[in-house]
Order: structure tokens, then sequence, then C-alpha cells
């Protein structure tokens, strides 16, 4: 046996459980929830509608205090949002009043303008928006507000990012460009991200690892490592296969 | 050759307004009227308070009262609705007496106004800051309450505190709705001003409606100082409609505009 390197979780989720109390009684949301995100790890998220998806993100995001159980990033407690992690939302979450530049510069209050100027440049370009940096967001494609948002999310520079469905709103001709565009940018700039959707080719396509949820009270079913390298062949027999046992696990027949 | 636009934004009102004048013009011929007066009539009595040099001061004097009693609830109003819509407390303490003072007409206030301003400058400017307060108010107020939750929850992630919050996030996206509030205010400041200088003054439009009337049943002049309320209050509120196309606001207007 050779020496065992323990790479410590950039996040871990401890035992998390979620109730809402509602008129009458409370609804459980999360039951005991528990996982390891390793540093620079891309995990998606993966459960059908009103499972708990969002509501796990909120929580190890720091939006939401979760009933019992806690979140370490970096081995420290999750108390609140953070700019070191941040959440991106479907593109209607760029704000409408901001041009493109503002949109990309709204968390860079603390720098200089020179130093600004350049990280939103900088990320303008890295997302493909060059030459629309005086454009407001109702001026821009779905695809490019999305684009947007993402750009305004790594300006910041931060180490973990949350996106929540985030290419849901989209044409699916867009969405696929924007995952192979997700994975370019995970490439220059290496972050640990968490990816929910409810989308399993999405999730086959992007993930490392794949969290299967079940239905409420969200718990964990299965976590299935995605193995193939990118760039990944889509009619390749590992990537149907997999994609069978994710189907499998959801508990959808592959037939229509 | 004129564009379609340009025929529904110039050409039809016009013609409607000259078709209007026409009417207007035909009738008073056709009744035989002496006390209502012909356009001609209105149109010379228009000159003769210009020639006498009143007619520019009283505009001037209206508008200088709307200005000081919009201009004071725009400045008190707004941050109060945006500290109403932030903090939900406040609101729920201040919002019965907001509620019982907004259906009082600023008109009712009228005696009280003279009470404690007297026959003054400061007793309109008064009426009509309590006309245009309460609606800057509410919307500002409503514009706060309705920011989308995602905006919120996107500044904070990105760790502004709540004075940075507040003007980088919730007062820009709520300025769409204040704008609508303010535009709304400046209407009713100008039904307010007319009314209380037909009291309270003695000069301003609504002062030259009352004294017209009143010296002489001078109806030419009555007439012709509606139609300058009229043209003025289009005219101020195509001043602040140019605000909505302003690029920071426009996307609160999109269902207009598209
Ligand atoms: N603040 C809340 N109060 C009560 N119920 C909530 C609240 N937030 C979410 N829920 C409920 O929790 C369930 C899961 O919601 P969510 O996490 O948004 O699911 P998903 O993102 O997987 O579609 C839903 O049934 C929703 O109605
Ligand atoms: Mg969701």
């Amino acid at each position: 046996m050779g020496v065992r390197v323990v790479t410590p979780a950039k996040v871990s989720i401890r035992d998390l459980s979620m109730r809402f109390p509602t008129d009458r009684s409370t609804i459980e949301v999360l039951s005991s929830v528990s996982l390891e995100v390793k540093d620079g790890e891309l995990v998606c998220i993966l459960g059908p509608s009103g499972c708990g998806k969002s509501t796990l993100l909120n929580v190890v995001g720091g939006f939401l205090k979760a009933t019992t159980g806690e979140v370490l990033i970096d081995g420290q407690a999750v108390t609140g949002p953070d700019p070191r992690r941040i959440f991106v939302f479907q593109e209607r979450g760029v704000f409408p009043w901001l041009t493109v530049e503002g949109n990309v510069g709204f968390g860079l209050f603390r720098l200089g303008a020179a130093e600004r100027a350049e990280r939103i440049a900088h990320y303008v370009k890295l997302v493909g928006l060059s030459g629309f940096e005086s454009a407001y967001p109702q001026e821009l494609s779905g695809g490019m507000k999305q684009r947007l948002e993402v750009a305004r999310a790594l300006a910041v520079n931060p180490d973990v990012l949350f996106l929540d469905e985030p290419f849901g709103a989209l044409d699916s001709i867009t969405r696929l460009v924007m995952r192979s565009e997700l994975l370019r940018i995970r490439r220059a700039e290496k972050k640990t991200i968490l990816f929910v959707t409810h989308d399993i080719d999405e999730s086959v396509q992007l993930a490392d690892r794949v969290v299967v949820m079940s239905t409420r009270p969200a718990t964990i079913r299965r976590i299935v490592e995605i193995d193939i390298p990118h760039p990944r062949d889509l009619s390749s027999p590992r990537y149907i296969a997999l994609r069978d046992i994710l189907f499998e696990e959801i508990g959808l027949a592959h037939k229509i | 050759m004129p564009t379609r636009s340009d025929v529904e934004r110039f050409l039809l009102p016009l013609g409607t307004a000259a078709v209007a004048v026409g009417v207007w013009a035909l009738a008073v011929r056709l009744s035989h009227t002496n006390v209502f007066p012909s356009p001609l009539k209105v149109l010379a009595g228009l000159k003769e308070l210009a020639g006498k040099g009143v007619l520019w001061r009283y505009v001037a004097d209206s508008l200088r009262r709307v200005a000081t009693g919009y201009l004071l609830a725009l400045f008190l109003g707004v941050p109060a609705g945006l500290a109403f819509g932030w903090m939900p407390r406040l609101a729920s303490a201040f919002n019965p007496v907001i509620q019982m003072a907004r259906p009082i007409s600023p008109l009712a206030w009228m005696p009280l106004a003279i009470l404690w301003f007297g026959v003054s400058e400061a007793a309109p400017a008064f009426l009509i800051f309590l006309g245009a307060f309460f609606p800057i108010v509410v919307a500002s107020m409503n514009g706060v309450r309705s920011v989308p939750a995602m905006y919120l929850q996107a500044g904070r992630n990105f760790g502004l505190g709540a004075p940075r919050l507040l003007a980088r996030v919730v007062f820009p996206a709520a300025l769409p709705q204040i704008l609508v509030g303010l535009r709304i205010a400046l209407g009713i400041a100008w039904l307010v001003v007319v009314a209380a200088e037909m009291i309270a003054v003695d000069s301003g439009l609504g002062y030259l409606i009352i004294d017209s009337r009143n010296a002489g049943k001078r109806y030419d002049l009555v007439v012709a100082g509606m139609l300058l309320i009229g043209v003025i209050g289009l005219l101020l509120d195509i001043l602040v409609r140019q605000l909505e196309k302003l690029k920071t606001v426009r996307w609160g207007f999109q269902q207009e505009s598209a």
C-alpha cells in the first residue's frame, strides 16, 4: 500500500437537513445530505424539479441557514454570502440598468480604476462579449446575457462558483454552445463549480461527478463519476452508458 | 414624405386639434352666444395679456410655485419612500397615517395653509407639496418592495453592505417605478397650483381665471387661461417622459417601446 494523499475537501457539506415551516406543518426539503467537493472539481447536482436543489445551493452559498448540519469551505463554516464564492443565476440576474462593462465591474468596487478597467476588459473578452462593452442587457440575446453573468462572477476572482440551472432558459442550441463555453472558461480559470441541473445530458457533458438527488425530501441517491476525458464525444459508448445509468437512477425509462 | 410614425405622432393629433377648434368656432357662431368667446377672441385675449406683460409673469409664478412644492416633495418623498420600502417595520408604523392622509385632497388643507402661511407664496407651495408628496412616497416604496430578490442576493453576494446595496442595487432597480410616481405627481402638482391660486394668492394662471371672471366676466381670458394651463401641463408631461428614455431606466419601460 502506498501513501494515501489526502486532499482536503474544498467544500464539505455535512449532514444538512432543511425544513421550512408552512401554514400548518413543516415541509422537509433536505434530509441529511453530505457531500465533499474537491478543489477544482465540477460537480453536477442532478434531480427532479422541486426536490430541493436550489435550497441546497442556497445553503452552501450562505444565503439560507440549514435547520441542522453545516457547510465548510476551506475548513471554515459558512455563515453568509462571500465574494469568494459567487452565485450565477439564469440570465435574468444581470443588472439591466448597467452596461456590459458596468455589470462585469459591479463587484470590483474595492479596486482602483486602472485595475478595474483591466479586469473588465479581460473578462469581457474571455466570455466573448468584445464589442458590446457599452451595450445594455436588453440589447443582448439570452446567451449573451448568460455570458455576461458568468463574466460578472469571474471578475471578482472567486474560487467557487454556484450555478443554478444557468442555461435553463436558453434554446437548446445556445445551451450546447454555453456548455462548451463553460468548459473552455473552466480550463482558463480553475474554479470549483457546483452546477445544479435537472437535465441528464447536461450533467454528463459537464461534470466530473454527478450527484443524483431523490425527490423531496432530497437525499443523495447515488454519485456517478463521469470518467470521460474532454472534449467528450456525445455518441461514444461510454457517454451513452453513463447517461443510461443516470436515466435509470432518476427512474425514467430511456425510450419514448 | 412623412413617415408613418410622423403621421401618428404629429399630423393626426394636429389634425384633430384643428377640427376641434373649427367646431368650436362654428358652434359659437351658430349659437349667437355673446358670453362664450370664439377662438379668435381668445387669441386676442392672449395678445392683450401678453401686451400688458402679465401673461409671462403669471406663467412664471405658477411654474415657480409648482417647482418649489414639487421639488420639496421629490427630495423628501423619494428618501422617505426608499426608507419605507427598505424597512418594513418603519412602513408598518407610518402606513396607517399615510393611507389616511392620502385621500384627503390637498385643497382640503387650504384653510390650514392660509392659517399657517397667510396669503403668501408658501401657501400654494405647501398644497402642491402635499399633492405630490404621497404619490412619490408610495411609488418609491412600492419600487423598493418589488426589486427582484435575485438582484439583492447578487448584490450581497458581491459583498455590498446596506448603504452600497441601497445605492447601487435597490435605487436603480426601483428607479423606473419612482419615475412613474414622479410623473403622476407632477400632473397632480399642476392641477393643485391652479386651484390654490384661485384662493391663496393674487397672481398665476389660477388667479388669472378667477380674476377674469370676477372682474368683468372676461370669458375670453378665462378660456385663454384654461388653454395655457392645458398646453403647459402637456409640455411638463412631455418633459418628464423624456426621463424614461434614459438608458439606465429604459429597461423598466420596455413593454411600451417593444
Ligand atoms: N422559503 C421556502 N418556504 C417554504 N417552502 C420552500 C421554500 N423554499 C423552497 N421551498 C420548497 O422546497 C422545495 C424545493 O425547492 P427548490 O430547492 O427550489 O427545488 P429545486 O431547485 O430542486 O427545483 C419546493 O417544494 C419548494 O416549494
Ligand atoms: Mg431550482
